[in-house]
C-alpha cells in the first residue's frame, strides 16, 4: 500500500477519488443497499497509473510522481472526467465503463486473426453483445511545461471550460481543451529570489462566480482577485487577514500562521482556511477577521518548538465542508480528526484506526489531555504519534460519508441510520 | 517523539522560552537584555534553522515553502538579536578573528580563554556562516549569491545583511533558470531572457570567488577581512561549485566525503553543549563553541 496523498469525492458522491504517492489514481464506486438500512459501501471501481516519475535531465533533479491533488469535472456523458497532478503535469482522464464487445465479424475471427477472404461466403452485420463490466481510464489531456515550481493547487472553473493551476510562486489559468498555452494570471515572485519571504500555498476558483478565485500564502494572508478587473492579478481585490495576537507572538507565530489549504463553502459566502493550529471560517464581506475560529489541537501550542525540530510544524492539513456547509472537518495528529459543528456549536475529535473498532461500531468521541490527571480513556499529549498524521479529509457532497486518509489507509465512516 | 531524554530535557525548557512573548520585554532596545536562558534558547533555535537550511537539500521533497519559512524565522531571530545587541557582540568576535580558515581549534582550547577576544585570536574563523553558503552546492546556482563588492560596504547595517540570501537565493533558484525559456507566451519570453542574461553574466564570478562570494554575503563588518588561503577543506566543500550542470551525485559525494553525520547528529552534538555559563562573555564564547563546532563537524578537520 503507498502513501495515500489526495482524496475526493466527485460531484454526485458517487465516485471517490484517490491518489497516492506512487502515482495512482484508485476510484471507489458507492453501492448502496436499501435494505436493512441505507448503508453506502465504496469498491473500487477504477485503478490506474496517472504519473510515472520523471527525470528532468536538464537540472538532474527527479520529478515525483505523486499525486498532489485531484478535482472532478462536472458530468456532461456517459464518461466521468477528473483532473490529477504531480508537481509539474496536469492530466485530464477519462473513465468510461464498456459492458458490451462487438462480435461477428466478417473478416476476423473471434480471437482477432484474420480470416482468408477466399473462405467467405456470406456477410453479416456484426452485434454488441453484453460483456463483464469494464472501467478504462484514459488520458485525454496533459498540460505541462507551464510550472517552475511545485504545483500545490487545481481548482476547475464554474464555467466548466476553464481551471487554474496554482504552485508556490505563480498561479496559470488553462482551458480544458487547450494543452499548448496558459495564461499566467499571478505571479508573486520577486525579481530578486533573495528577497522571498512569501509563497503561494493554496488556490481556489468561487464554486459560483467564474470569475473570482482566492490564493491563500504562508504569512497567513487570502487575497481574493477578481479577473475582470485585469489580465494579471496581481493586485488583489480583497486581502483576508487576521492581525496578530500579541499575546500569542513567538518566534513560531509565522510559521504557524501558514495557510495550508482554503475552501469555499458550498453556497459561496463563505471561505475556510487551515493554518497549524486552527481553521477559520472567513465571511467574503469581512477581510479583517474571520468570523468563526476553531482551535484544532490547542495542546501542541506548548510543543512547537519540537515540532519544529521533527519538522511536522510544516506538516499541511486540509479541510472540508459538509454538504450543507454547517459542518467543518479537519485532521490532526494520532490518526486523529475534528470536525466542527457550526450551528451547534459542538466538536469532537474521533479516531481512525482499525485497533479499536471494528467495522460497523460507532466511533467513540476522543479526548486528548494536556498535563495534570489523566482521565480514563484520555490520552495525553505526550504519548501522540506524529507519524499518523491525517492530512487528507473529504466529506460527500450530500449525504454524511466521510472519507478519511490516513498515512496508508483510506477509512469511509457515515452516519449510523437506525 | 523525543528520541532522547537529555534532548527532551533541553527542549521541553526551549519550549517556554521560545514560545515566551517577545511583547513581554518592552523598553528601549539598549536597556533590554534578554534573561540568559532566553538567549541561549533563541541561539539554539538559530542554530538549528541553519542547520535545516542547510540540509534542505537532502530532503527527500524539496520545499519551497518550508525553506521560505525557515529563513523568515532566521530572519526574525537575527533582528531581535540585534536590537538586543547580541548579534553585534557575536560577529564582532567572529569578525575580529582574521584566521586562515584551516586552522579550526578544538572546543577545548577555546574553552580555557578568559575572554572572547582572545578565544577569537586563538583561531576562530567566519567559518561558520559559509555553512549555510554551502547551499550553494546544492543548487545550480547560476545567480550570485550577493556581488562580493558589496560585502565591504563601510557602513552596512546589519539589518540589510537580513536581506542577505543565506546562500538560500541559489537553494530556491534550482528550478528556475533553465526553466523560464520554456515559460508560456506571456511573460514568458521576458523571464527567459532575462535570466539567461544573469546566467551567462553571473557563472565566471560563481566560478572564479566562490569562498570570497559565500563570504561576502556575510560579511558585515568594517575593514574587509583578507581573503582566505586556499584550504583544501573549504576546496572540498565548494569544489562543485560550478557553472555546468552538475549531478546530485556531486553533491552527495561531497557530503560523504565529510564526516558522516546526518541533520539529527548536528543538532545532538549541539545540544550536548548541555547549558552554559551565564556570564554575557561566556555566552558570546558559548555562541562560538557551537558555530566552530558545527562547523569542525561539516568541513571535517
Amino acid at each position: 500500500a503507498d502513501i495515500i496523498s489526495t482524496v475526493e469525492f466527485n460531484h454526485t458522491g458517487e465516485l471517490l477519488a484517490t491518489g497516492d504517492k506512487g502515482g495512482r489514481v484508485v476510484i471507489f464506486q458507492q453501492e448502496i443497499e436499501s435494505m436493512p438500512q441505507f448503508r453506502s459501501e465504496y469498491n473500487v471501481y477504477s485503478t490506474f497509473q496517472s504519473h510515472e516519475p520523471e527525470f528532468d535531465y536538464l537540472k538532474s533533479l527527479e520529478i515525483e510522481e505523486k499525486i498532489n491533488k485531484i478535482r472532478w469535472l462536472p458530468q456532461k456523458n456517459a464518461a466521468q472526467f477528473l483532473l490529477s497532478t504531480n508537481d509539474k503535469t496536469i492530466k485530464l482522464w477519462k473513465i468510461s465503463e464498456r459492458d458490451r464487445r462487438p462480435e461477428g465479424y466478417n473478416l476476423k475471427e473471434e480471437d482477432g486473426r484474420y480470416k482468408d477472404p477466399n473462405t467467405i461466403t456470406s456477410l453479416r452485420v456484426p452485434v454488441l453483445i453484453p460483456m463483464d463490466l469494464m472501467v478504462e481510464a484514459s488520458p485525454r489531456r496533459v498540460f505541462a511545461n507551464a510550472h517552475t515550481y511545485h504545483i500545490n493547487s487545481i481548482s476547475v472553473n464554474s464555467d466548466n471550460e476553464t481551471y487554474l493551476s496554482a504552485d508556490d510562486l505563480r498561479i496559470n489559468l488553462w482551458h480544458l481543451e487547450i494543452t499548448d498555452r496558459s495564461f499566467n494570471i499571478v505571479d508573486i515572485k520577486p525579481a530578486n529570489m533573495e528577497e522571498l519571504t512569501e509563497v503561494i500555498t493554496a488556490a481556489e476558483f468561487h464554486p459560483h462566480q467564474c470569475n473570482t478565485f482566492v490564493y491563500s500564502s504562508s504569512k497567513g494572508t487570502i487575497r481574493l482577485c477578481d479577473m475582470r478587473i485585469s489580465a494579471l492579478c496581481d493586485k488583489h481585490s480583497k486581502l483576508f487577514e487576521e492581525p496578530e495576537d500579541p499575546s500569542n507572538r513567538s518566534f513560531f507565530s509565522e510559521i504557524i500562521s501558514s495557510i495550508s489549504d482554503v475552501k469555499f463553502s458550498h453556497n459561496g459566502r463563505y471561505m475556510m482556511t487551515r493554518d497549524y493550529l486552527s481553521v477559520k471560517i472567513w465571511d467574503l464581506n469581512m477581510e479583517n477577521r474571520p468570523v468563526e475560529t476553531y482551535q484544532v489541537h490547542e495542546h501542541l501550542r506548548s510543543k512547537l518548538c519540537s515540532l519544529y525540530e521533527n519538522d511536522c510544524i510544516f506538516d499541511k492539513f486540509e479541510c472540508c465542508w459538509n454538504g450543507n456547509d454547517s459542518v467543518v472537518m479537519t485532521g490532526s495528529y494520532n490518526n486523529f480528526f475534528r470536525m466542527f459543528d457550526r450551528g451547534q456549536r459542538r466538536d469532537v475529535t474521533l479516531e481512525a484506526s482499525r485497533e479499536n473498532i471494528k467495522p460497523m461500531q460507532v466511533l467513540k468521541p476522543r479526548k486528548v489531555c494536556v498535563g495534570g490527571k489523566r482521565k480514563k480513556d484520555e490520552i495525553s499529549v505526550d504519548s501522540l504519534d506524529f507519524n499518523k498524521k491525517i492530512l487528507h479529509t473529504a466529506w460527500h457532497p450530500q449525504d454524511n460519508i466521510i472519507a478519511v486518509a490516513t498515512t496508508n489507509n483510506l477509512y469511509i465512516f457515515q452516519d449510523k441510520v437506525n | 517523539m523525543f528520541p532522547k531524554g537529555t534532548k527532551r530535557k533541553f527542549l521541553d525548557s526551549a519550549e517556554d522560552a521560545a514560545t515566551a512573548t517577545v511583547a513581554g520585554e518592552q523598553g528601549p532596545a539598549s536597556t533590554r537584555t534578554p534573561s540568559p536562558s532566553y538567549s541561549l534558547q533563541r541561539q539554539s533555535l538559530l542554530d538549528m534553522s541553519l542547520i535545516k537550511l542547510q540540509l534542505c537539500h537532502m530532503l527527500v521533497e524539496p520545499n519551497l515553502c518550508r525553506s521560505v519559512l525557515i529563513a523568515n524565522t532566521v530572519r526574525q531571530i537575527q533582528e531581535e538579536m540585534t536590537q538586543d545587541g547580541t548579534w553585534q557582540i557575536m560577529t564582532q568576535a567572529l569578525a575580529a578573528a582574521q584566521c586562515p580558515t584551516d586552522r579550526l581549534v578544538a572546543t577545548e582550547v577555546l574553552c580555557r580563554q578568559s575572554d572572547p577576544a582572545a578565544a577569537a585570536a586563538a583561531g576562530q574563523s567566519p567559518k561558520p556562516y559559509p555553512l549555510v553558503g554551502g547551499l550553494d552546492r546544492g543548487y545550480h546556482s547560476e545567480e550570485v549569491v550577493m556581488e562580493a563588492g558589496d560585502a565591504h560596504k563601510e557602513a552596512l547595517p546589519t539589518q540589510s545583511y537580513l536581506a542577505g540570501p543565506f546562500g538560500m537565493g541559489p537553494c530556491w533558484e534550482e528550478e528556475q533558470q533553465q526553466q523560464e525559456e520554456e515559460e508560456e507566451e506571456d511573460g514568458g519570453d521576458e523571464d527567459g531572457e532575462e535570466s539567461e542574461g544573469e546566467d551567462v553574466d553571473e557563472r565566471p564570478e560563481v566560478d572564479s570567488r566562490p569562498g570570497e562570494q559565500v563570504f561576502g554575503t556575510f560579511e558585515i563588518k568594517q575593514q574587509p577581512p583578507p581573503p582566505p588561503p586556499p584550504d583544501p577543506a573549504l576546496e572540498e566543500l565548494f569544489s562543485d561549485v560550478d557553472p555546468s550542470y552538475y549531478e546530485l551525485d556531486t553533491v552527495l559525494t561531497g557530503m560523504q566525503s565529510a564526516p558522516k553525520m546526518g541533520p539529527y547528529d548536528l543538532l545532538e552534538s549541539l545540544s550536548s553543549h548541555g547549558p552554559q555559563p551565564l556570564s554575557p562573555g561566556a555566552s558570546c564564547r558559548s555562541d562560538l563553541n557551537e558555530l566552530d563546532h558545527i562547523m569542525e563537524i561539516i568541513v571535517g578537520s
